[in-house]
């Protein structure tokens, strides 16, 4: 069994032939068992799926809902597991036609590579657009742009070319790091799990081979960055000790700091800074449930226990010392629309990131993306799947960073205050100027979020 | 707590697949027991909710498990499970509710269904025992990788005052951010092992040395053959007059009820052998086992929209 974990998210428009894919990735890596296939066999042959006996519509593999089979559609993230001998697998199979920002964009939070579909036979279309510019945005690691069909192109390398510099040129234009294209056909197999033999004239990896071998999100960012821990909640067990600890007279004063490792490492001896008030001090102990550590990393979940008595709760945030950033009130954002009501100036919201949730005012509509070209241009409000830029102002201050330098202190969701939901996904940015040179606009308050 | 040296303690390295998936999963329960006021685990002496109920353990260390654990009795659970959920409980200094589907067939709420399985009535004991407790979350060892509507809920679900699950309007979940924000009445589901296959549930298991009910190992039983599963043969599961009863070496790879869970012949009698086994199975654990689920393709989803888990 593959002992990293690797998380990945699939992406295309209608018909690009998205779900076949994942259901023979699924099928070749072995992850489809023989109850399922036979599941899925018998409803191909009632629907009259294929033109030879025994074809199996890979698609019915990932639909899971009711109204999915019955209209052939994908209406929500699904996430799939399957493993091999490197590596774990999650994948976040995101349905392109339906809210396809939404979808994108959650799948996009937590993938170390997003898998792009493209037909062969159509090449980059605006929806591969607006995929890649989410995943710029998001600064997903690798793209990776499956040219799917190739098999009813007769496995033509002009054609394939053709396509591979469509993408290259797009990826140049959006800033993206260099995409891997590779030819492929879900229904056939062609570069899936194994490289084809009707694709002589391709030298790259199948596509399995490609997701077995990137570094993770972590592999590439632990080493790098300082350490930030935002606090979950203070363990101090104080009279409710846990019966099986061995020796309680040792833990009688107890008292350490829970949280999720987001960036960087720890190791015992170090001095840190606590947020609020920056107070400096030093870690004495790291422990994992009752295992103590000489160290920890990024994402890992520990309680750290330090040598001064810091008047610290949740939303306090455990910084290398001399690294915590100046807190701030007042910040500039990329905000992805998710809600089918507007996000308009003057709104009041709630910003949850890390740990700490404020209270928060929409204080500008700068502009809504382009998502073909990612320019900015002017618009007063944002509507559902609409990306777009804004300043806000939070009721405390919070040491936020920006995301392009730091993704867990830099990512936040807007809520709204009354009914709870996730309004938009957004990441703190340097100050954008506004797409119109027009005053702020604070008295529109349609929406229920304003 | 004295001097430490840290020379013989364990470095940070790259996370392996288990230790990514314990940290998530601890960061998720912590979550749900900072923003909640009164969350409760749903506790059936099943391996997956063992295994949400060790990480808890681990999460809080060396506090108690800061909530209490909730079983929906259906009064046709195996003796071996209730005897392992009390040693358990009282293990952990725990506080256990229990709501019984035997009391609201009883006094007649609930009716006992003509094919004599109690799963689908064990909605409504869970949803009163929710408002009695006054819960506000609620903790599963559901797994995504279980059934494809599971494959499609949320790490928090947000449930209405009749628990309903309403696939097409789910929060997006972004980043390890978590919204647990709820209004008056409704309460959020949350499955912190959402993301583990039963590999990774066993292979933990092995590696922490989770003490589990003795049922999920091969031991020899009476069972009758009945929908492709062996039956175990029970006061509430007997076998019809055409069901030949055989002795047999099985193992069970889900628990649920005695009147709808079936074995599997096995002899995987350590937990090894049962990692192995599980890693060269050519069937998913449910279509195995359980016959709630084969009743048709949209079983699962069906009930979780009726507010089941």
């Amino acid at each position: 069994m593959g002992d990293a974990l690797f998380r990945f998210a699939t992406a295309g428009s209608v018909d690009d032939g998205k779900s076949t894919l994942v259901g023979r990735l699924l099928h070749d890596s072995k992850a489809i068992l023989a109850d399922q296939l036979e599941s899925v066999a018998r409803t191909s042959a009632e629907r009259g799926f294929g033109g030879e006996p025994g074809a199996i519509d890979f698609a019915l593999l990932t639909d899971g809902l009711r109204a999915e089979r019955e209209q052939g559609i994908t209406i929500d993230v699904a996430y799939r597991y399957f493993a091999t001998g490197r590596r774990s697998f999650i994948l976040a199979d995101c349905p392109g036609h339906v809210q396809y920002t939404r979808n994108m964009v959650t799948g996009a939070t937590t993938a170390d590579a997003v898998v792009v579909l493209v037909d062969a036979r159509k090449g980059v279309l605006e929806q591969t657009r607006r995929h890649l510019a989410v995943v710029q945005l998001l600064r997903v690691p690798h793209v990776i742009v499956a040219v799917n069909k190739i098999d009813l192109l007769d496995y033509s390398e002009s054609a394939f070319t053709r396509v591979a510099d469509e993408v290259t040129a797009l990826t140049r234009e959006l800033g993206l790091p260099e995409a891997h294209v590779i030819p492929v056909s879900a229904l056939a197999g062609d570069n899936i799990v194994e490289r084809s033999a009707n694709t002589p004239w391709y030298a790259g990896p199948a596509l399995l081979e490609l997701l077995e071998a990137l570094p993770s999100l972590d592999e590439l960012e632990t080493e790098l960055e300082a350490l930030r821990m935002p606090v979950q909640l203070v363990v101090r067990p104080q009279g409710a000790l846990a019966p099986d600890v061995a020796d309680p007279e040792a833990f009688r004063d107890y008292r350490a700091f829970a949280g999720r490792i987001a960036s960087g490492t720890v190791r015992v001896g170090d001095a840190v800074q606590v947020f609020p008030g920056g107070a400096t001090t030093t870690v004495v102990g790291i422990d994992a449930g009752p295992v103590e550590l000489a160290s920890a990393s990024a994402p890992q979940s520990v309680s750290l226990r330090l040598a001064d008595e810091i008047d610290a709760a949740r939303g306090a945030v455990i910084a290398a010392s001399g690294s915590l950033p100046e807190p701030r009130r007042e910040l500039d954002a990329s905000v992805f629309q998710l809600d089918p009501r507007p996000l308009v100036p003057g709104a009041r919201v709630l910003v949850k990131t890390g740990t700490s949730t404020v209270q928060a005012l929409v204080t500008a509509v700068h502009g809504r993306r382009d998502l073909g070209t990612l320019a900015l241009e002017p618009a007063d409000r944002l509507d559902a799947n609409d990306i777009g830029q804004v300043a806000l102002k939070l009721a405390a201050e919070l040491p936020v960073e920006p995301y392009a330098d730091h993704r867990r202190a830099g990512a936040f969701l807007v809520i709204h205050p009354q009914d709870g939901a996730t309004l938009a996904a957004a990441i703190v940015t340097p100050p954008v100027a506004s797409a119109a040179d027009t005053p702020i606009r604070t008295t529109t308050t349609e929406g229920a979020a304003a | 707590m004295s001097e430490i040296t840290t020379e013989t303690l364990p470095e940070a390295r790259a996370l392996s697949t288990l230790d990514a998936l314990e940290s998530e999963s601890i960061h998720i329960i912590r979550e749900v027991v900072a923003e909640f006021e009164r969350p409760v685990l749903l506790f059936s002496g099943g391996k997956d909710s063992v295994v949400v109920l060790h990480l808890a353990a681990k999460a809080f260390w060396p506090a108690k498990v800061p909530f209490p654990v909730l079983h929906v009795d259906t009064g046709h659970n195996f003796p071996e499970v209730i005897d392992f959920r009390d040693r358990t409980v009282e293990r952990l200094g725990l506080r256990l509710e229990v709501a019984a589907v035997q009391d609201y067939l009883d006094d007649g709420r609930l009716q006992e269904r003509a094919d004599g399985t109690r799963n689908p009535l064990q909605t409504q004991p869970l949803l009163d025992a929710i408002a009695a407790g006054r819960h506000d979350a609620v903790f599963g060892g559901a797994r995504r990788d279980e059934d494809k509507a599971r494959a499609k809920e949320r790490i928090l679900s947000l449930r209405d005052e009749f628990g309903q699950w309403d696939p097409r309007n789910q929060r997006p979940e972004l980043w390890d951010l978590y919204n647990g924000r709820h209004t008056v009445g409704q309460h959020v589901r949350a499955f912190p092992i959402s993301n583990w296959t039963e590999l990774d549930v066993w292979r933990y298991i092995e590696r922490e040395g989770i003490e589990l009910p003795p049922l999920y190992y091969a031991h020899e039983r009476e069972v009758y053959r009945r929908d492709g599963m062996w039956r175990a043969v029970s006061e509430v599961s007997p076998a019809r007059a055409d069901e030949a009863i055989e002795r047999r070496v099985v193992r069970y790879r889900t628990v649920g009820d005695m009147s709808c869970t079936g074995a599997v012949e096995s002899d995987a009698a350590s937990v090894a052998d049962v990692v192995r086994e599980v890693a060269t199975s050519t069937l998913t654990e449910r279509g195995a086992t359980r016959a709630d689920d084969r009743i048709s393709e949209a079983a699962m989803e069906d009930r979780k929209k009726d507010g089941y888990f």
